[in-house]
């Protein structure tokens, strides 16, 4: 045809997706950009905990009893060493804040990864071969959805350390309440994901890949999955601050980190003794982190679902 | 067209292909209640009946019929999109309708399919290089990166699309770039039979003709075999060798293009070709069928047009016709066309 085509270098990955429509209308929304904002600088500060932090609250020959509950910088009585106090240990909470962070961001994006991968495998799965596979997964979903997710983690994690004892629970916490909270609610996954697929299946570039001779696996992983990512991108924003949340409440039940190992869950709880003898900084300073953290992960997902969803429209 | 060789064993041969779909699929779905008395009923719709016909090498027969007459369902069938309720299907005398997919495989690379709706059938997040690159490497495997790259600007280029524009998207594109992509992708496993279903009827009229033109020359230069449908007459014309005439997924008459636009038989096809706008309007020709196709979950006894067809009986109301071969070659299925009732 004619030579119109002009070989501009192709762009490069940001600067496509900065001048993308999601880009366009994340420049174009405060809520967004603060939102994102904020989460960059918990996130990156979190993982830079050991680095940030003034005092390692992992290591007992730091902590001095003596120092505990000292109230935050602003408040008569500080001491300017710890800058917003210390808890009923005597750890800096600045410091443990930091730590607590990286654990429950660490366990919400780990259980939202086993989340997805099992969701998204049983969905593509169930909706690409119907039939009654679909019957039974999809039944299962429903089961295991008409069972709260606290509830199964409270009972699988109390059952677990009953097991194990409490040494080896809290040793290895981490690893179960990864799992408990991403076995959970792999429905929430699959049944998005099965819905997307069912839609997709009947389109004719299915039908053109069957044709050519691919495989049912090639066809899921490479043609219909990366056309279902917009839904799954909502909901794992979704699900990640409810992966955090599930992990605050288990940690503040005692079912969750221990208090050696704090997340923000468990530091919240350890302060809750101490909140009515007026140090009440040990449980609210995690908590207002804790929600704001779960606010702005939300409020992006929100963003991103207005974005995503051009059907939804928001007046 | 076809090579005296070859001419003895049809490339394509369908024999009494069935195709129903059944409409209550699960156990509650079946039971009735009818007249106060609880039953079991299984409705389904009866797309294909009973359809034979064989497509010659190099030919390019063409299968029209109104919406919903089981012509897509066909199309599907061969290219086992679906698999038949009944009959056979043969490629190259080689039965094809009851293998498993690694042994339809090698036949992947000699049969492929082009799709109505060029807007849907390339798959969005891909770029046009992936799109054409994936079907060469997953039938050649023992090609190196250059001889893909090297094949897929071959193709691109014999379809007219510039191989500078691969790095971009499907929407990127206009319909008819798109559906000529679209061909290109069908192409890159060098087939010889093509199922092309409606290929251009997503399309402005500007560009039929030159995807048609492009599919023509695809023929000649790949000795290509063509298994087209479509409800354009006018196309049919330009582009079939022979036609099919389908009417609720039965076959009514089977004819070179030639012989059926000169001399149609069949009741439905003389409908059908007076039906075709003209330049010259020859007066009061236009055949007006009554009422509408009945549904094909209740198909009518005997044969399937009597209920609009002018010619119909008694015998036409109890029997259904069977094709009959004529003496100019077609084939047709009408009991009035057997017994001479129609003048001329």
């Amino acid at each position: 045809m004619s030579s119109l085509s002009t070989n501009q270098p192709t762009p490069s990955r940001f600067s496509r997706l900065w001048n993308s429509n999601m880009g366009y209308s994340f420049r174009r929304n405060p809520v967004a950009i603060v939102s994102l904002a904020i989460f960059l600088i918990i996130a990156i500060a979190s993982t830079l905990a050991p680095v940030l932090a003034p005092f390692d609250p992992y290591d007992p020959a730091q902590i001095d009893i003596m120092n505990s509950e000292y109230p935050p910088m602003w408040v008569d009585g500080a001491d300017p060493q710890f800058f917003l106090g210390t808890d009923d240990q005597g750890r800096d909470l600045w410091s443990t804040i930091l730590y607590g962070t990286r654990l429950s961001l660490l366990i919400g994006l780990c259980a939202v990864a086993l989340q997805a991968f099992l969701g998204i495998s049983i969905g593509l799965v169930a909706g690409y071969v119907g039939g009654r596979i679909d019957s039974l997964l999809m039944r299962l979903a429903d089961i295991q959805l008409s069972f709260s997710t606290l509830m199964v983690a409270i009972i699988f994690l109390a059952v677990t350390q009953a097991m194990f004892g409490s040494e080896t629970f809290n040793q290895y916490a981490i690893y179960f309440l990864i799992a408990v909270i991403g076995v959970a609610e792999w429905p929430q996954y699959a049944r998005t994901v099965r819905a997307t697929v069912l839609a997709e299946k009947k389109k004719e570039y299915i039908d053109s890949a069957r044709v050519l001779g691919f495989g049912p696996i090639r066809i899921m992983v490479r043609h219909i999955l990366p056309n279902s990512l917009s839904p799954i991108f909502v909901i794992s924003t979704v699900q990640v601050a409810n992966a955090i949340i599930s992990e605050a409440s288990l940690s503040f039940l005692g079912l969750g980190m221990p208090p050696s190992q704090p997340s923000l869950g468990s530091l919240i709880s350890s302060g809750f003794d101490y909140i009515f003898s007026g140090s009440w900084w040990i449980t609210a300073i995690p908590g207002v982190v804790l929600v704001v953290l779960v606010l702005v992960i939300n409020l992006l997902g929100d963003w991103m679902r207005d974005v995503l969803n051009p059907k939804l429209y928001k007046g | 067209m076809s090579t005296a060789s070859q001419q003895t064993k049809p490339l394509l041969e369908l024999k009494g292909l069935e195709k129903r779909f059944d409409l209550d699929k699960g156990f509650l779905e079946t039971v009735k209640l009818r007249g106060g008395r609880l039953t079991r009923e299984r409705r389904s719709v009866h797309a294909v009946n009973n359809v034979s016909l064989n497509v010659d090498r190099g030919e390019a027969l063409c299968i029209v019929g109104e919406s919903g007459c089981g012509k897509s369902t066909v199309a599907r069938l061969v290219a086992g999109l679906l698999s038949p309720t009944g009959g056979e299907i043969h490629y190259d005398g080689d039965r094809i309708d009851d293998r498993s997919r690694a042994a339809m495989m090698p036949l992947r690379k000699k049969m492929q399919m082009i799709f109505q709706n060029p807007y849907a059938s390339l798959n969005p997040r891909m770029t046009i290089q992936q799109a054409l690159e994936e079907p060469v490497r997953h039938h050649n495997p023992q090609m190196n990166r250059g001889e893909v790259r090297d094949k897929v600007a071959e193709v691109m280029r014999s379809v007219g699309v510039d191989p500078s524009w691969s790095s971009r998207y499907p929407h990127e594109f206009s319909g008819g770039q798109r559906q000529r992509i679209a061909i290109a992708r069908a192409l890159t496993v060098d087939p010889e039979f093509i199922i092309a279903d409606e290929p251009i009827s997503a399309l402005d009229v500007s560009i039929q003709a030159q995807v048609l033109n492009l599919m023509l020359e695809a023929k000649d230069e790949r000795g290509l075999t063509y298994f087209f449908i479509t409800h354009d007459l006018s196309v049919v014309e330009h582009f079939g060798t022979r036609v099919a005439v389908l009417y609720l997924g039965t076959l009514c008459e089977l004819a070179d293009t030639r012989t059926l636009f000169e001399n149609p038989k069949h009741p439905y096809t003389k409908a059908l070709l007076s039906a075709v706008p003209k330049l010259k309007d020859e007066g009061p020709s236009h055949i007006r069928l009554q009422g509408e196709i009945p549904t094909p979950i209740n198909l009518p006894q005997g044969c399937p047009f009597q209920t609009r067809c002018a010619f119909a009986n008694a015998r036409c109301r109890e029997s259904r016709p069977r094709p009959l071969l004529q003496t100019d070659g077609s084939t047709v299925a009408c009991h009035a066309v057997e017994e001479g009732r129609l003048d001329g």
